[in-house]
């Protein structure tokens, strides 16, 4: 019998021969991530558990970016248990204002294809776009891996989902994803991985499977993986060992279910407020007004998407009333944003351009909306009141449509 | 595990997120106490105080769903929720339930027949019973009862690093 991906990394990690969906083992971690928010949590707990020391202090990578820069006095305690945890540990990865979180885990190179990797957020599904096993967790297990280095976890089923084909031009890896949420449903994937394959795929570049992977928790899923190819070994900079180039579903591997799409037949979608599978063509929409618009998370925030929104906004002035706010995933997006003149674009076209960050999308900082506004954004989650009170509209799109509706000030195809 | 109470419910819908049980805005308070007035705030901003100890959530499918905060399942035990009974939970949600020593109970059922305001009986690790009607609570698996049983996660933690028998 074969396996499917998820299988085959459970397999070389934890050593058990005979691995099926469904058995309980115990990972050995090769990574984790930990971000602003929470670091005083696990600090707190990793004491109270009694351990003295991290089981790994390489192995541990603190990440700022949802605080930062600070916009409540009590922020900054969170950057100071953070420092302070670091350097009682022994730790040297801390980024304390270089980006997004997952951007970073993947762009710095801690993940590699085949790892295990926890991280205390739910879009840490991302790394499975170079073919790695990673998932969110809360405070408390992160503290019980930082002292054992190991976790215990289901071997979840996996929905195999095959894309043919070529995308029409205003349609990306976002309205994929967006669309498959529809389809799964916000609990369609429940405790499963998604294993995405086709053609189409396979042509994507890595920063828009990266998009795919980090929306899978949005249908529930534990996982979302690629398998790694060229592609892969050229972003992270390794040439593939003989069990990553291994990591590709066998034929007679047994899924759940199995979803096929011609990627000819897609067309731009919307979520629409407030639940990130309440999908609807962009067709439907166009003329509903709107008050901003969002692009960047480590959703939609790389170059490829600044450089999309950008190709629709260049020679063309943002609607008057709209404010477009642009967020580079990291301080490495921004500066090739910047050097491409992909920036300057953006900025003549009346952008708000703003650090690298989390930004809105957590909505702490940088665009908060109120009562009866209505933002479309790039991000991952349009649930009520996040980005500001419960009343404000929330329409997630690609950067493609985002930066059409930021023209048009009301919902228009890109 | 042979705990039997009654308790009175308050009901929710599906994929209620853990955006909705506590918002980001409020993640930086210092302690989760401090977070409690906040809870559900986005859908029901009058829930958190009318909460009492003792009384139990029963909600849709896909509770706890969205980002992996683990204040949502500590401070729903903090307003003293004695139990979340849902058609199903999310998956993070799920796990920091239990690292959390947060009782919830799958059922599919009870959900359709149970009015706010009613009162359940709930055999802990057996059976909930509304107004004569029973429901099963199906058994966890060994690894969980382990953990649920050393109550909660730090616990099991401090035992294994000797603090704790």
């Amino acid at each position: 019998m074969g396996y499917t991906i998820i299988e085959k990394i459970l397999k070389h990690n934890t050593g058990v021969c005979d691995i099926k969906a469904g058995d309980i083992v115990t990972t050995n971690v090769d990574r984790v991530m930990i971000h602003d928010i929470f670091i005083p949590f696990v600090a707190d707990k990793f004491e109270e558990m009694g351990f003295t020391k991290l089981w790994d202090p390489d192995k541990v990578v603190l990440i700022y970016d949802h605080l930062v820069p600070a916009s409540q006095v009590d922020d900054t305690r969170h950057f100071r248990k953070g420092n302070e945890f670091a350097e009682k540990y022994g730790m040297k990865n801390v980024h304390r204002s270089d980006g997004i979180c997952h951007q970073l885990m993947t762009e710095a190179g801690y993940v590699k294809p085949g790892d295990v990797v926890f991280g205390t957020d739910s879009h840490t599904t991302t790394y499975g776009c170079v073919g790695a096993f990673s998932s969110g967790i809360g405070y408390t297990e992160m503290a019980s891996i930082l002292g054992t280095g190991q976790l215990w976890v289901k071997v979840p089923q996996t929905i195999k989902v095959t894309i043919n084909g070529e995308l029409p031009a205003n349609v990306t890896s976002k309205d994929i994803i967006l669309r498959l949420i529809g389809d799964l449903r916000a609990d369609g994937a429940t405790y499963q991985a998604l294993e995405f394959t086709g053609d189409t795929v396979k042509n994507m570049t890595v920063a828009s499977r990266m998009t795919m992977a980090n929306m899978a928790i949005e249908a529930g899923a534990k996982c979302a993986l690629f398998t790694p190819d060229e592609k892969t070994a050229e972003y992270c900079e390794i040439e593939l060992n003989d069990f990553q180039k291994s990591l590709v579903g066998d034929p007679d591997a047994v899924y759940a279910r199995e979803l096929t799409y011609q990627a000819e037949d897609l067309v731009p979608v919307l979520a629409c407020p407030s639940q990130v599978d309440n999908i609807k063509p962009v067709k439907e929409l166009v003329g509903t007004k709107i008050d901003q618009v969002f692009i960047g998370s480590c959703t939609n925030g790389r170059l490829e998407d600044l450089q999309k929104a950008a190709a629709v906004l260049k020679g063309k002035k943002v609607a008057p009333f709209v404010k477009l706010i642009v967020t580079p995933a990291s301080r490495k997006i921004y500066r090739q944003a910047l050097a491409d003149g992909t920036l300057e674009i953006l900025s003549d076209a009346g952008a708000i351009i703003t650090h690298p960050g989390c930004g809105l999308c957590c909505g702490r900082t940088g665009g908060i909306l109120s009562d009866g506004e209505r933002v479309v954004a790039t991000n991952n989650r349009n649930f009520l009141g996040r980005m500001g009170t419960s009343k404000v509209e929330i329409f997630l799109a690609s950067p493609v449509t985002a930066a059409a509706c930021a023209v048009a000030g009301e919902i228009m195809e890109g | 595990m042979s705990e039997t109470f009654s308790a009175r419910v308050w009901v929710l819908g599906d994929d209620i997120d853990t955006d909705i049980i506590i918002p980001t805005e409020y993640l930086a308070l210092k302690t989760v106490q401090d977070m409690t007035p906040y809870a559900f705030s986005p859908l029901r901003p009058e829930l958190a105080a009318q909460i009492q100890p003792g009384d139990v959530i029963v909600a849709g499918k896909n509770f706890g769903c969205g980002s992996s905060r683990e204040q949502a399942p500590e401070i729903i035990k903090a307003l003293g929720i004695k139990a979340v009974v849902a058609r199903s939970f999310a998956r993070i949600f799920y796990r920091n339930s239990i690292n959390n020593g947060l009782l919830l109970i799958e059922n599919p059922d009870l959900r359709d027949d149970v009015t706010e305001g009613d009162t359940i009986e709930v055999a802990v690790g057996e059976k909930i019973t509304l107004n004569g009607k029973e429901y099963p609570i199906a058994s966890l698996p060994e690894n969980l009862l382990e953990i649920l049983n050393a109550g909660g996660l730090v616990k099991a933690m401090r035992k294994r690093n000797g603090l704790e028998d």
